[in-house]
């Protein structure tokens, strides 16, 4: 490889033109090192000077194109250039006057669109939704009648995973946020001697509401993400393809199964998040107000109502069922390329804790008089 | 510069778990050839490729290329060294998330030397080099069929000025037609760029077209590396069913009728 050189004759005569001569490499891994001064070099001297090109051992289409724009995409007047580097500028010359078609920039109309294409969206969601959930109720209407086709191993394995898998990490998230609340509330409890209500605030609050939402936020970006992009990359490989191709069902064999073994799970996922909870602000009320853990036990089925249980069951149930419905849907609408996939994860995570929240506000509605002591 | 070769692989060993896949394989190709690895599936022609590519590493051996091992010297000269050598991947490996112009002007913009002009130009210029229009550039590969795919996929692996050029598979997937254009693509390609070729391929057409050099793998070594009249003259059970069964006497028949 010689590197490449520019050298400058002084004009014999005055008046005459200087003569710049190029020798050398001119490749790109040549030129790299030094292409800033180069360029300088190079611009603004087409027609002020003679061009020499006789000594130039290799040019590629960079160290063409180098050229060609210094020039300003013109032939200077005067230069002296072997024909088979004129060719190699030549094509780089011919592609340059075929410029690429330009991304059209962004106007009104485009906004106009992006706003009606949003609503379509949504409506194209709302379709799909209701379309996977019919196609889940012909499904199960169906298992109905064959119950030798329940996708019972399916149905096992996703409670493994989405369930008994999930159980360390819903344990620390639930043990800290008792251990915290209790700590916070006993603060202010003690304040007003009123210690003893520590139990009531615990039990009530995570036992009906914070065990449910938190376990589904965490369920949602472990096993909804999980599942979403599952079904994506199952989308992107065909496989979904080759499933209906063999005349299996990819409702029955991928969607019911998760769908059920997370409405399964969640409540037992709940019920087990709350109990740990619960052991944390037990203990925390026990180092802190100094309640004895016995007394713990025994005042809280006197002042939480058995029907705060049964609350936190069946939200875990709908939470469950929703994270999964959202999951599927999203991952069925994964297009084969890798920005869709990262967009309908971040979709679907996104849209099954909002979803959530929205049914708990619900739930809290509706059951505004079920539970609570007066 | 030129006396030495451009690939040079020296005892290569690899192992997947238990199985050896390679146990002491030679291999050398010098400037301008071009080279067919061939061999049964599963005998490890890909594999090789990767280590040429320093995706994967061998258990033992050396792989050189341009004349120095392929993990030697600097970071910074590693990637020189990468950037030497363009690669076509089997499925063309296109960045889904950009189009058509974008993906063949990765490589250039990373290399933070070219303006937006001569990009533009570059790119526009690379994409006649594949006979491919230039309205093409704004679609995204989604929306491409095999056989652009695969030629925006060589467009991208030209972008550097390689003057090493690997090709995993070039032709699969595309149908006798477009995969005899496509072969005649690269063929010119090289000769008008003064390519080095290394190409796996399954495709007897393919290589009696193009390749110079047979590289015949088997039994977990390079059994022959010479060009096509003398490998079919090889008395090898490879030779034997991959050319002379009936679905490569055409190939036979070419490969001694044309040169």
């Amino acid at each position: 490889m010689r590197s490449p050189e520019i050298a400058t004759d002084p004009a014999k005569a005055p008046g005459a033109r200087s003569r710049v001569r190029l020798q050398g490499d001119w490749t790109l891994r040549a030129l790299a090192h030094r292409l800033r001064g180069f360029r300088e070099q190079l611009a603004g001297r087409r027609d002020d000077v003679a061009w020499s090109l006789t000594g130039i051992s290799r040019l590629d289409s960079f160290g063409a194109a180098l050229m060609w724009h210094a020039w300003g995409k013109r032939w200077p007047e005067c230069i002296e250039i072997p024909d088979d580097l004129r060719a190699i500028i030549d094509r780089v010359a011919a592609s340059a006057e075929s410029p690429l078609p330009r991304v059209p920039r962004f106007n009104i109309v485009d906004a106009v669109i992006v706003l009606g294409s949003a609503l379509l969206s949504f409506r194209d969601h709302a379709l799909d939704f209701t379309r996977l959930l019919g196609l889940l109720c012909l499904d199960l209407a169906y298992l109905m009648r064959h119950p030798a086709e329940w996708p019972l191993r399916e149905i096992s394995a996703n409670v493994y995973k989405a369930g008994f898998k999930a159980m360390p990490v819903a344990a620390l998230v639930g043990f800290l946020i008792g251990v915290v609340m209790s700590y916070l509330s006993a603060l202010q409890l003690r304040a007003f001697g009123a210690d003893i209500f520590i139990v009531n605030i615990l039990g009530l609050g995570i036992i009906r509401e914070l065990g449910p939402v938190l376990v589904s936020v965490l369920v949602a970006g472990r096993s909804g993400s999980a599942m979403t992009a599952q079904l994506g990359v199952m989308r992107v490989t065909e496989e979904i393809d080759a499933l209906t191709a063999m005349g299996v069902s990819r409702t029955i064999r991928l969607i019911l199964p998760k769908v059920i073994a997370l409405t399964l799970a969640m409540p037992l996922l709940v019920l087990w998040t709350s109990s740990v909870a619960l052991l944390g602000g037990m203990l925390s009320a026990w180092l802190q107000l100094d309640l004895g853990m016995a007394f713990f036990v025994d005042r809280l089925p006197q002042v939480v109502p058995f029907a705060n249980l049964v609350i936190g069951f069946a939200k875990g149930a709908v939470f469950g069922l929703m994270i999964a419905l959202v999951a599927c849907h999203f991952g069925l609408r994964v297009s084969p390329n890798t920005e869709s996939l990262s967009a309908n994860t971040t979709a679907s995570v996104v849209s099954s804790i909002t979803v959530v929240i929205l049914v708990d506000a619900l739930f809290a509605i509706a059951t505004r008089s079920i539970g609570v002591p007066r | 510069m030129n006396a030495k070769p451009v690939i040079e692989l020296r005892g290569i060993v690899t192992r997947f778990g238990a199985t050896v896949v390679h146990d002491g394989l030679d291999l050398t190709v010098h400037r301008g050839e071009v080279v067919a690895l061939v061999g049964g599936s599963g005998s490890g022609k890909t594999t090789l490729l990767r280590h040429i590519i320093g995706l994967t590493r061998p258990a033992a051996g050396e792989v050189s290329v341009f004349g120095a091992p392929l993990f030697s010297g600097s970071v910074r000269e590693q990637r020189t060294r990468r950037r030497r050598f363009g690669v076509l991947f089997q499925h063309g490996a296109l960045f889904s998330a950009m189009n058509v112009a974008d993906n063949i002007g990765f490589p250039l913009r990373e290399l933070r030397l070219a303006t937006d002009a001569e990009i533009a130009n570059l790119v526009a210029l690379k994409l006649s080099l594949v006979e491919l229009d230039p309205s093409t550039a704004l679609l995204m590969p989604a929306e491409l069929s095999g056989g652009m795919v695969k030629r925006v996929a060589l467009a991208r692996a030209l972008a550097l000025e390689p003057e090493l050029l690997l090709l995993d598979e070039p032709t699969a997937g595309l149908d006798p037609d477009r995969s005899m254009a496509f072969v005649e693509l690269v063929r010119s390609l090289q000769r008008q760029l003064g390519l080095t070729v290394v190409l796996v391929t399954h495709d007897v057409d393919t290589l009696a077209a193009l390749a110079t050099k047979i590289a015949i793998l088997s039994d977990r070594r390079i059994v022959s590396c010479v060009s096509l009249e003398e490998t079919m003259e090889l008395d090898h059970p490879f030779v034997d069913s991959f050319f002379r069964k009936p679905f490569g006497l055409r190939a036979g028949v070419r490969g001694g009728g044309m040169r």
